[in-house]
C-alpha cells in the first residue's frame, strides 16, 4: 500500500514519531493553559515565552554558569536542570502574578491577555537582545545518545524520553487535579471562587500557586525541548500561537481533554507531513475552523 | 455627545494633517503614520465600541497589501483600482474570519482571530506571487485616474492623508449612527441586547467586515506607500502593534488611534537606530503600563481632565 502512495514505511513511522513529539508539546503547553484557566479566566499569553525561559535558563545553566564561576564542574546538567529550571520560571511567575496580574481581576479579562502579551514581548526582547536571534544548541545528556532498533524502525533514545517524560507529567497533573483533596479545592475554586473561600480555602493563595505551577509546566517543556529543538528566542511565540489552536479545538473544560487533543494534533499534524506536505503548517488552524463551524465549543467543552 | 469640541478636535487634525509636510516634516514618515492610524481607528471600532478583541487583524492588513501590489505590479490596475481591490479583498476575508470567530466571545474569540491570522501568515509564506520572505517588491505607484502623478511624494500624501480622513469620518459616522448605537449596547451589556431583540451575531459580523475592510483601505494605501508588501504586515506582532497604539491612545475614543498610532511610529522611528533590539522590550513594557494603570490612554485621560469625550 505505502509502495502505491510512493510513500516508504520509514518516513511515514519517523514522522508520526515527530508528530507524537510534537503532540506531547501541544498537550504539556495546552494543559498549562487549561490549569491557568481554570482558575483565573485569563489565557496566559506568555506561555510561549515562559517555555523558551526554562529551554534558555536549562542552556545557560549547561553553558555559561560554569564560564560566570570560573569553574567548569559546577555545571547544572540535564536532571538538575529538569528539576530546578521548573522552579526558577515558576517562581518568576508567582512574582509576575502576585505584582501584576492580581491587579486585573476584577477587569475585563481581555486585560489580563494583553498584560501577558506585553511580559511576552519584554522576555523575548530581552532574550533577542541578550544571546542573539541565531539560536544555541544543548546537548542530548549521554544516557539518551544513539537509538533504539524497533526492527521496523531506528528510535532516538531522548525522542522516546521526551514522550514518556511528557505524558507522565500530563498524567500526574491530571491525577492530582481530579483524584485528591487538593484537586478538589482547586476545582471547587474554579467552579465557584466565593464559596470556596468562604469554607476557609485560602483561594488568593491558591491562584497564585496555580498559575506558578502552569508557567512551571511550561518552563518544563521548555527543557524538554532544548536538545532537540534549536534554543532560540523565536521558539516560543510560533508554538504558542499554534497551541492557541489546539486549546480552541479541545476546549479548555476538561484537562484530560487538553491532553488527548494535544497528541491527536500532533499526530495529524505528522501524517500531514507526510501525505501533503505543504498543508502541514495550516491543517491544525484548519482542523480549528472546521471544529468551529460543527462544535464551537469544542470537543471537550462546554459554553460557559 | 457631539459637542463643539469635536469640531476643534477636527479642525486641529485636518489643520495638522495639511501643514505638516509644508512644515518640514518628513513626509514618508507622517505617510506611514496615517496609515496607521487608519488601521488602528478600524481596530478601534472594534474593541473599543463593540469589545470584541480581534488578535488577527495583521490578516486583514496583510492580504489587502498583498492584493493591491500583485492587482497594481503584475495586472496593470491603477491605484485607485488597486486600492479598491485589495479593500474588498479584506472586507472579503473579514467575512470568513469574522463568520469563525463571532461562533466564540472573549478570550476565545481573540485566540480563533490569532490562530486564523497566523494560518494566513504561512500561506503568505508558501504562496508564489507574495515573494515568500523577500516580499513584494517594486510595485509602481503609477497615475492616479491617470491625471496626478502618484510618484511625486507630495501629491500621494495628499492622497493618503484623504484616504485616511475618509475613512475616519466613515468611522466617526458609523459610531454615531443607530447601528454604532447598538454596537456600544453590545459592548455594555450583550444579554441585554439580545433580550432587547437585537441580532447581536449579525451586528457582530457586519462590524467585523467593515473593521476588516477598513484596515485593508490602510492596508492597500500602506503598499502604495512604500511600493512594497511583505511578511512584516501578516506577522502576530502587527497583530500586537495595533492593538498597542489602540490602548495607548485610547480605547473607544475618537482621536485616540489616531494619537496612538503617531507615538509608537515616532517612537519606532526614534528607537530603532539607538537601541536596536530594545524597541521589543520598550514597546512590551508600554503595553504593561497601559495596562495596569494607564488604561483610559491618552486621549482617554485628556478627555477626563476636560469633562468631555474625545
Amino acid at each position: 500500500m505505502f509502495e502505491l502512495l510512493g510513500i516508504t514505511p520509514q518516513a511515514l513511522y519517523s514522522q508520526l514519531l515527530i508528530g507524537l513529539i510534537n503532540g506531547s508539546f501541544y498537550a504539556v503547553l495546552s494543559l498549562g493553559l487549561a490549569i491557568i484557566f481554570g482558575l483565573l479566566n485569563i489565557i496566559n499569553f506568555s506561555h510561549g515565552a515562559q517555555y523558551m525561559m526554562g529551554a534558555f535558563v536549562a542552556w545557560i545553566g549547561l553553558t555559561q554558569v560554569p564560564q560566570w564561576l570560573g569553574n567548569p564542574d559546577f555545571v547544572i546538567n540535564y536532571w538538575a536542570a529538569l528539576v530546578l529550571v521548573p522552579l526558577i520560571v515558576g517562581a518568576f511567575g508567582v512574582f509576575i502574578e502576585r505584582t501584576m496580574l492580581r491587579r486585573l481581576y476584577k477587569l475585563d479579562h481581555l486585560y489580563g491577555l494583553l498584560l501577558t502579551f506585553g511580559i511576552a514581548l519584554i522576555i523575548e526582547g530581552l532574550f533577542r537582545d541578550w544571546y542573539g536571534v541565531s539560536g544555541q544548541q544543548y546537548e542530548i545528556p549521554e544516557v539518551f545518545q544513539g537509538a533504539i532498533n524497533l526492527g521496523f524502525m531506528f528510535l532516538p533514545k531522548y525522542r522516546a524520553w521526551v514522550v514518556v517524560a511528557a505524558l507522565t507529567v500530563c498524567f500526574v497533573s491530571w491525577y492530582v487535579i481530579e483524584r485528591t483533596k487538593l484537586g478538589s479545592y482547586l476545582r471547587a475554586g474554579t467552579e465557584n471562587p466565593r464559596l470556596t473561600q468562604a469554607f476557609g480555602v485560602n483561594v488568593p493563595l491558591m491562584i497564585t500557586l496555580t498559575y506558578g505551577y502552569g508557567v512551571a509546566l511550561a518552563a518544563f517543556a521548555g527543557v524538554l525541548a532544548a536538545p532537540i529543538f534549536t534554543v532560540s528566542p523565536k521558539m516560543g511565540a510560533d508554538l504558542i500561537i499554534v497551541v492557541f489552536a489546539v486549546v480552541v479545538i479541545g476546549g479548555m473544560g476538561s484537562i484530560l481533554g487538553a491532553i488527548v487533543t494535544g497528541i491527536a494534533l500532533g499526530l495529524i499534524e505528522g501524517l500531514t507531513r507526510v501525505f501533503y506536505p505543504e498543508a502541514s503548517a495550516v491543517v491544525i488552524f484548519v482542523i480549528m475552523a472546521i471544529v468551529l463551524l460543527v462544535r464551537p465549543a469544542g470537543l471537550f467543552g462546554r459554553e460557559r | 455627545m457631539n459637542g463643539g469640541h469635536m469640531y476643534w478636535g477636527f479642525a486641529a487634525l485636518i489643520g495638522f494633517g495639511l501643514l505638516a509636510p509644508v512644515a518640514g516634516i518628513y513626509p514618508t514618515f507622517l505617510m506611514k503614520c496615517w496609515c496607521f492610524a487608519l488601521f488602528a481607528c478600524a481596530f478601534n471600532l472594534l474593541l473599543g465600541y463593540t469589545g470584541l478583541l480581534s488578535f488577527g487583524h495583521a490578516a486583514f492588513l496583510s492580504v489587502a497589501a498583498y492584493v493591491a501590489g500583485h492587482t497594481i505590479r503584475n495586472l496593470g490596475f491603477g491605484p485607485e483600482w488597486g486600492i479598491l481591490a485589495g479593500t474588498l479583498s479584506a472586507g472579503v476575508l473579514g467575512y470568513v474570519f469574522g463568520s469563525l470567530a463571532i461562533r466564540r466571545a472573549g478570550i476565545y474569540f481573540a485566540m480563533i482571530t490569532l490562530a486564523l491570522a497566523q494560518m494566513l501568515y504561512f500561506v503568505w509564506l508558501q504562496m508564489k506571487f507574495t515573494g515568500g520572505e523577500d516580499g513584494l517588491q517594486g510595485v509602481p505607484r503609477g497615475m492616479l485616474f491617470g491625471l496626478i502623478d502618484l510618484s511625486d511624494n507630495t501629491n500621494l500624501y495628499y492622497l493618503v492623508f484623504a484616504i485616511f480622513l475618509a475613512g475616519f469620518f466613515l468611522i466617526h459616522r458609523v459610531i454615531h449612527s443607530p447601528f454604532g448605537q447598538v454596537l456600544q449596547a453590545i459592548r455594555e451589556n450583550e444579554p441585554r441586547a439580545i433580550s432587547l431583540g437585537y441580532d447581536v451575531d449579525r451586528y457582530k459580523l457586519v462590524v467585523f467586515v467593515l473593521s476588516a475592510a477598513l484596515s485593508g483601505l490602510a492596508g492597500a494605501t500602506k503598499t502604495l506607500v512604500f511600493q512594497l508588501a511583505s511578511l512584516t504586515d501578516a506577522h502576530w506582532h502587527m497583530s500586537g502593534e495595533v492593538v498597542l497604539m489602540t490602548l495607548l491612545g485610547g480605547l473607544g475614543t475618537v482621536f485616540g488611534p489616531v494619537v496612538g498610532a503617531f507615538v509608537i511610529i515616532g517612537l519606532q522611528n526614534q528607537l530603532a537606530d539607538k537601541v536596536g533590539s530594545w524597541v521589543q522590550v520598550i514597546m512590551g513594557i508600554i503595553f504593561v503600563i497601559c495596562v495596569l494603570v494607564f488604561r483610559r490612554g491618552i486621549v482617554g485621560e485628556l478627555g477626563r481632565l476636560l469633562k468631555r469625550p474625545l
